[in-house]
């Protein structure tokens, strides 16, 4: 473990997760500890089952844990209300899904600008930034167009962007590459490079290892234990 | 949190507009319970004022009273007995009736649709005479079309002139020939034409009423021989007085004139104007709500679709507001934007099926109007108060507000992990 615990973006301690199937309780994470340093690019592994979307759902206050201590920026995330979540979410983070999560009838811009609609940012002020957000992923010119007129690599492109137009302190990425071909997954981990290298934390939670070996640091899980962590 | 400015409407327009069939449907329920809440309510008017319109211009405190037999034996007397009216009654009670504002007593010759009776040259008709006191005017008024009305001084002297109905002076005068000043026979007496007047109601009343002639009540007791005789009597009483009081007070100061007993209904028969609107308005009002609670269940049924549709599309969208709550919004923002498109869904067609039945009672309005040979039916003048329609959008947007309340918790009961997993 790194030293700087208080400075770390993300630090988890002993966390807990179970789902009660039935009669039945389903460990899935058992006592998680790890430590995310600001502007780190982490890799997420493990195979399919052990426990790596829970952990990334956790850490992206989407679902709540048992047991354990999250502190993100600081602040300590126990027993927070939905809507306190929401706020968290709203302020330090910043999602990228697999299957990208466009909103089927709003434009490009409209995507990219719908966070800062939930921040209570003036139209004109988000759709400007939105579209400014969109150059940076450069896509300027298809800001008008729905997410059925884009490629794969271009409605990531999207999600990325909306992604970052809230300024957040992590980005967390789940599966990013799943669903598009070789080149275009590389085309979006230069883009995550990139971001990640003007500070912004990235969290990647993958079952590639090409993509994983980009990433500065992986965190190999197993039956819901942290198997070993390497840089 | 809440800013009502134009992007919540913006996001909520989007989303209507994004299945503008369904959109439309469901929407459709809810504008016809409106639709049908208003041209219920519109229509049950114009049938009450088509009613009331039969009833003309007959003052509300108005009263009619004629005589029959007693039917219980009192001071001597024996049930049975047939009551009469002379004017000596009148004018007692006139001068003994605390209720009574004035009286006018008539008298009749001819029936509706009797034999002929009436002459003048070689031209006859029959139709209905009447003695009356220019006192009948405030009871019933019949506007003048040329001439005058009778007056005191033709109950005075006995005079033997003679107001007619339009139809009267159509019969027996020629379109060239001035009526006023011409002379008839009524059953071999001759009268001088003074007046025509016109009718204020409508169908056969009116029918009925242009076909009578009105001459003074004492040169019609001279002229065939009724003596000091009454026919009946066309009251008008205090108007701050119920017509049931009212009509027992008069009749209990002419059953202790008459030796009647104090509680002999047969005696007198009457009818009050006050008694029969009073009669008209309990119907309407019952019609009236019947209409708005069939009205309403219509708008029920309509507000269950949108409710129904609005659950089946937030399950649609559950990924969406997964998205949604992953970008931040609360779950109260989420609330607020179901309840809000349920809202504007209701309201957006109430408002139109309210619009297009007001403009539809109006149309009829219109074309009624247009159409001279419809005013005399029993409907007229549809319409609906402007209290009426705020009443019904109001009921709308109250039911759209519960109706919003499932489908919006219903949104926000799913979690945005397992919102998100859904594709």
């Amino acid at each position: 473990m790194s030293a700087g615990y208080l400075a770390a973006v993300i630090a988890l301690k002993s966390i807990r997760k179970a789902y009660q199937t039935g009669s039945q309780s389903l460990t899935v994470l058992k006592g998680i500890d790890c430590t995310i340093e600001k502007g780190e690019l982490v890799a997420i592994m493990g195979s399919s089952g052990s426990g790596k979307s829970t952990l990334l759902n956790v850490l992206g206050l989407l679902d709540d844990f048992d047991a354990g201590t999250y502190v993100l920026n600081g602040q300590n995330m126990d027993g927070l209300s939905e809507k306190a979540a929401a706020r968290y979410r709203s302020e330090f983070l910043g999602f990228v899904f697999q299957s990208f999560n466009l909103i089927s009838y709003k434009s490009a811009l409209e995507n990219v600008a719908l966070p800062l609609y939930y921040q209570g940012v003036p139209r004109k002020e988000r759709q400007a930034s939105a579209m400014a957000f969109l150059s940076k992923v450069g896509l300027a010119d298809w800001a008008e167009h729905l997410p059925n007129q884009l490629s794969g690599g271009q409605k990531q492109r999207v999600a990325i962007a909306r992604a970052l137009i809230a300024n957040p302190s992590v980005i967390l990425a789940d599966e990013p590459t799943g669903a598009l071909d070789s080149v275009t997954s590389d085309e979006v981990m230069a883009l995550l490079k990139e971001i990640n290298k003007e500070g912004i934390t990235i969290v990647v939670v993958t079952h590639e290892n090409e993509i994983a070996n980009q990433c500065d640091r992986i965190i190999r899980l197993k039956d819901g234990r942290i198997e070993g962590s390497n840089g | 949190m809440w800013r009502p400015d134009w992007d919540v409407f913006i996001e909520m327009v989007q989303v209507l507009l994004q299945k503008p069939l369904r959109t439309g449907l469901s929407g459709l329920g809810v504008g016809w319970g409106l639709f049908m809440i208003i041209i219920t309510i519109g229509s049950a008017n114009g049938l009450q004022n088509g009613v009331s319109q039969d009833l003309g211009d007959m003052a509300k405190n108005s009263m009619f009273m004629w005589t029959q037999s007693t039917s219980m034996a009192y001071k001597g007397f024996q049930r049975g007995r047939p009551i009469d009216l002379t004017i000596a009654d009148v004018e007692y009670l006139a001068a003994n009736s605390q209720t009574l504002e004035a009286v006018a007593p008539q008298n009749q010759l001819g029936g509706w649709r009797g034999s002929n009776n009436v002459t003048r040259g070689l031209k006859t008709g029959a139709f209905t005479v009447f003695g009356e006191f220019p006192e009948q005017q405030l009871i019933e008024a019949r506007p003048l079309k040329e001439g005058r009305h009778l007056n005191d001084r033709d109950i005075d002297d006995k005079r033997k002139i003679a107001v007619i109905g339009e139809r009267v002076r159509d019969i027996l005068f020629t379109k060239q020939e001035d009526a006023i000043g011409g002379s008839i026979r009524i059953n071999g007496v001759n009268f001088t034409v003074v007046g025509v007047f016109t009718s204020m109601r409508s169908g056969e009343d009116a029918e009925e009423d242009l076909q009578s002639i009105r001459i003074p009540f004492t040169a019609f007791n001279q002229a065939f021989h009724q003596g000091d005789d009454v026919g009946w009597l066309c009251l008008l009483f205090n108007e701050e007085v119920h017509a049931d009081s009212a009509a027992a007070e008069i009749m209990s100061v002419l059953k202790a004139r008459l030796s009647i007993h104090p509680d002999d209904n047969r005696a007198f028969g009457h009818w009050t104007v006050a008694r029969e609107f009073e009669e008209i308005q309990s119907v309407f009002s019952a019609i009236r709500w019947v209409s708005f609670v069939f009205g309403g269940l219509a708008l029920l049924a309509g507000i269950i679709g949108i409710m129904n549709i609005m659950l089946i599309t937030v399950r649609e969208r559950t990924n969406e507001l997964g998205i949604r709550r992953a970008l931040g919004a609360t779950p109260g923002v989420v609330v607020r934007q179901i309840m809000g498109e349920t809202l504007l869904l209701t309201t957006l067609f109430g408002l139109m099926g309210a619009i297009l039945g007001v403009g539809t009672i109006e149309g009829i309005n219109a074309l009624l109007d247009s159409m001279p040979d419809m005013q005399g039916g029993s409907f007229r003048n549809p319409q609906v108060s402007i209290d009426i329609v705020l009443q019904s959008l109001l009921t709308m947007v109250v039911m759209g507000a519960l109706a919003g309340i499932l489908p919006a918790f219903r949104a926000v009961s799913i979690r945005p992990v397992e919102a998100i997993r859904t594709e």
